[in-house]
């Protein structure tokens, strides 16, 4: 039976795990995800889990511990934000080349400097290219479903997987929120039996070995066919939830696509700022749409691309800046999925909320307004561009 | 021509032709003590050479072998270097309390 109650996004993932009651944790303070070992702890202390807590001295050495604890066999989770996970760089790589499923909850933050601890995606962004799946959430539901969901994902695939959520926004916030029953959890995610592990002395084995350029390619071209395969994956762990709770997840989510003539794309938390733009404007008659981002890692190439094409002009939000000259993460590959389609739209890209800086259901009319602009003239001008930022170009209050 | 390909189960599988969809999942190796395969000793530049008069069987070269190529028999006694394997490090002359263990430039 499920159970309404409301809490923040932190204590949602720790009430996920406690429900999961995986086998170790590895723990390591930062803000704004400190609440999640903080909470998980209590239930440690109130003999609520037998999980074994691993408190750790870096992010470095909690990302080390589970890597070692998963290789023995045990399913193991961790949660960090912001600079930790810059911490943890040199493992998230070793993690994912060694194909452990270690679950891991981060809480976006901007990454120094100058020195903020509000939300943006610099710090996933900055590890997209790592090998973990990244899935994100828009609210504390999400968040907690997404976790849950994060578990067999990563376990069917041998793959580690990041679970995010905008730090402060929905890491702190409390909402009301939908909880399932600790069996419904335990049902669902399964026991953890790993086919080969370091601990099963039938088998004495080896992991990380030393894989000179006769076999790095190799091993690097296998690690990149299994973010292919997980697409599938992720997909029947989203039809088993939505058996289970009615809650439907797929890539991304389409809200008010079906005749939109333009569109955003965004991830996370803002999505709701957004829709609410879309619903007032949709009020006023003007036919806009959004698309909320889930599954970044691996990116949805195609259905995205499909879906992006039912408007003709698209604005794709960025909460990261990646320095390139030419927009953020989200934006080049969104466009670039396109680029083999007949009818693609334009596509504009927008950086915002940069360190916590707040947007607004104003600033989404804005944007709409600039991609009518374009479904008008057909010129998009400057594709890469700022919201939310004072430009002294223009006049700002 | 696509080529027929079995997923690898075997460290003695694993050559310089196997394909991406062979090696194994993470590059994992399913059985122990598998560097036995792999003759490490040829990087060698300096050579640990016994000079036996000297050797007390004291075995305390042994146990600062890191990479266990000092053999010892079933009755205590230490045997000649698993050259196969030894890298020629030189620990095992320098703790050698009886001078019985002369480094030599390897060839």
């Amino acid at each position: 039976m499920a159970k309404q109650d409301r809490m923040s996004g932190n204590e949602a993932v720790a009430y996920a795990m406690k429900q999961i009651n995986p086998d170790v944790m590895g723990a390591f303070p930062i803000t704004p995800s400190t609440e999640i070992p903080q909470y998980y702890s209590e239930y440690i202390a109130d003999g609520e889990v037998d999980t074994e807590f691993i408190t750790v001295e870096s992010e470095h050495s909690a990302m080390a511990s589970v890597i070692g604890s998963s290789a023995a066999g045990a399913r193991s989770v961790t949660a960090t934000s912001s600079c930790g996970l810059a911490y943890m760089w040199e493992l998230l790589y070793v993690a994912a080349s060694m194909r452990l499923p270690i679950t891991m909850a981060v809480v976006n933050r901007a990454l120094t400097g100058p020195i903020n601890i509000n939300n943006d995606h610099s710090d996933s962004m900055g590890a997209r290219d790592s090998g973990w799946i990244q899935i994100y959430a828009e609210t504390n539901q999400e968040v907690y479903d997404n976790f849950i969901q994060a578990i067999p994902i990563s376990e069917r695939m041998r793959l580690p997987i990041m679970v995010c959520q905008d730090g402060f926004i929905t890491s702190h916030g409390v909402s009301n929120i939908e909880l399932l029953d600790d069996e419904e959890v335990r049902d669902f995610v399964g026991e953890y039996e790993p086919e080969h592990f370091l601990l099963n002395s039938e088998e004495p084995y080896a992991v990380g070995p030393y894989g000179i350029s006769a076999y790095y390619m190799e091993a690097k071209r296998a690690q990149a066919q299994s973010m292919k395969d997980s697409m599938a994956v992720i997909m029947d762990v989203a039809n088993e939830f939505k058996e289970l709770t009615g809650r439907d997840y797929g890539f991304f989510e389409e809200y008010m696509m079906g005749d939109a003539e333009v569109a955003l794309v965004v991830i996370g938390s803002s999505a709701g700022t957004g829709k609410e733009a879309v619903d007032r404007l949709r009020g006023e008659g003007k036919k806009v749409g959004l698309i909320k981002l889930r599954v970044f890692r691996p990116f949805p190439r195609k259905p995205l691309a499909y879906a992006m094409c039912k408007v003709k002009a698209v604005a794709v939000m960025d909460k990261a800046e990646s320095f390139s000259n030419s927009g953020g993460p989200l934006f080049n590959e969104a466009r670039s999925s396109l680029y083999d389609l007949p009818n693609k739209p334009f596509v504009i890209n927008y950086i915002y909320g940069l360190g916590g800086r707040d947007i607004t259901v104003e600033d989404f009319y804005e944007i709409y307004q600039d991609l009518f602009v374009i479904y008008r003239t057909d010129d998009p001008e400057d594709v890469y561009r700022y919201i939310g930022v004072r430009d002294s170009r223009y006049r700002y209050e | 021509m696509a080529r027929e390909f079995k997923q690898i189960t075997k460290a003695s599988e694993i050559t310089e032709n196997i394909s991406w969809q062979e090696i194994t999942t993470g590059t994992e190796i399913y059985e122990p003590a598998t560097s036995l395969l792999v003759q490490t000793g040829d990087w060698r530049v300096n050579k640990p050479v016994m000079v036996w008069d000297k050797c007390k069987q004291c075995l305390l070269c042994y146990p600062y072998c890191p990479d266990s190529s000092i053999p010892v028999s079933k009755d205590g006694k230490r045997l000649d270097f698993d050259y196969d394997h030894c890298k020629g490090c030189g620990i095992c002359a320098e703790v050698c309390p009886f001078d019985a263990i002369e480094m030599k430039k390897e060839g």
